[in-house]
């Protein structure tokens, strides 16, 4: 019988190449190779190559892969551009980096099954720690590009213009606990969104397997119910997973652009 | 969700780092491996990126957009030519028909001064031959003119002679017919 435990998707451990586990320490630090590890290298990799392989003509008139390669370029500036303005396409690599990577690692995910270890998929972003840091790095980047460059005006950020007086203290510790709590929200609803999604396919689909296992052959002819909603909810997180690279790059911009314009 | 236990013991089992009760995403025994590897892999993504996937996909833009520019100019030179190319052979043919005009005026100017021409030698051919006809004319009226002179000086002589019997000579006959033809 299938196993359907929802949670036991998100499991890391390690894996054995060849027949041995590529097991290391470093500080006291356990670094193994994981299967997390895997979709993480697998994710960077197939982008490198998918891009490289769809870029390696650069045709005035575009193949089909080129042209989709150009219209996601297109997509990630023109995001960039629209929400923090020009001068920020400084930040274009790092957005569009993010962007791909956790678009690639959430379409990985969408496999049922996959070659790697374990011969299942693994979502990446369904992790607090890979989203979490993810966020701080936005964060980091923020606060420090911020006061890099504007210096102590950077803090006018938290001080907006044209609020009065009475509430300007009020509206600033507001703004200050905002700005604190944005690598929480920023990583939380990413971490968030793939996790339930995922949870919810994998309950679906076990209904099936436990009805079968239930019911027998009736199960199987009841079991078209979870069937249908498991096959609605995959179309729906595969929007999710768009989805949420999308919102993920654009809180991206959103913030890059305080730390160009605090004053706004 | 209801799980058969001896399911979840058996999964408990397979998973060698036996923190099963953790809910796995929040599981820390992996969390250095994780941001280790995250780290590698973004990095390595980054890198790739920003130096050589970026670049290429801005270039091949940039350079379809000079090229769509430069043919868009191309065609606008092409278009100004065809238009200065129209006009000048609107002018060329302007101007043949002009030159078309001229030759004819010239040709009909030239046919008529000839024919005038033509027209004033035969008068004049005609002119002096009625001319000389006239001449020939006078000239045969005075001869016999002449004669009848000098047969009228004879036929005078005779008559003279015959009438009176006296001799006239020529000289005082012709003298006599001159007389009689003045007072005629």
């Amino acid at each position: 019988m299938a196993d359907t435990n929802p949670i036991k998707q998100f499991e890391v451990h390690t894996v054995e190449f060849f027949g041995r586990e590529l097991h290391f320490e470093l500080f006291g630090y356990d670094l193994s190779f994981t299967n997390s590890s895997f979709f993480m290298v697998l994710t960077s990799v197939l982008t490198i190559v998918l891009f490289s392989t769809a870029m390696g003509r650069r045709a005035t008139i575009p193949s089909r892969s080129q042209s989709v390669a150009e219209i996601i370029y297109g997509f990630v500036a023109d995001m960039l551009r629209s929400t923090a303005g020009s001068d920020a396409l400084r930040f274009f690599p790092f957005v569009f980096t993010l962007f791909i990577f956790i678009l690639v690692a959430n379409m990985l995910g969408m496999f049922p099954y996959f070659p790697a270890p374990g011969w299942h998929s693994f979502t990446i972003t369904s992790h607090i720690i890979v989203t979490a840091a993810l966020a701080m790095m936005v964060w980091l980047t923020v606060l420090v590009y911020g006061l890099f460059k504007n210096g102590p005006k950077f803090f006018k950020l938290f001080v907006p213009s044209g609020v009065p007086m009475y509430i300007l203290p009020f509206v600033t510790v507001i703004e200050i606990i905002s700005f604190v709590s944005r690598p929480i929200s920023h990583s939380v609803r990413l971490f968030a969104n793939m996790l339930a999604g995922h949870i919810l396919l994998k309950v679906f689909a076990g209904f099936i397997v436990m009805l079968a296992g239930a019911l027998g052959a009736a199960g199987y002819l009841v079991g078209i119910l979870p069937f249908a909603m498991t096959l609605a909810l995959t179309a729906l997180e595969f929007l999710v997973a768009f989805l949420q690279a999308y919102v993920f790059a654009i809180l991206t911009c959103i913030y890059l652009s305080d730390a160009l314009h605090p004053g706004h | 969700m209801t799980l058969a236990p001896e399911q979840e013991a058996a999964h408990g089992a397979d998973a060698a780092h036996a923190a099963s009760d953790v809910f796995p995403p929040f599981d820390p025994t992996y969390f250095p491996s994780q941001l280790f590897w995250l780290a590698i892999s973004f990095v390595v993504l980054y890198i790739a990126l920003d130096r050589f996937i970026l670049p290429k996909i801005k270039t091949t833009i940039e350079d379809r957009r000079d090229r769509i520019a430069d043919d868009l100019d191309a065609a606008a030179q092409a278009k100004a030519d065809a238009e200065a190319a129209g006009e000048a052979y609107e002018k060329s043919l302007a101007e043949a028909r002009s030159k078309a005009h001229g030759i004819a005026a010239d040709t009909r100017d030239a046919l008529d001064k000839e024919l005038a021409q033509e027209a004033a030698k035969v008068e004049a051919e005609l002119a002096e031959k009625q001319e000389a006809a006239e001449a020939s004319i006078r000239a045969a009226k005075d001869k016999a003119f002449a004669e009848v002179r000098g047969i009228a000086a004879s036929a005078t002589a005779a008559a003279v002679e015959a009438l009176a019997g006296v001799e006239v000579s020529d000289k005082d006959a012709e003298k006599a017919v001159d007389g009689a033809m003045k007072g005629a």
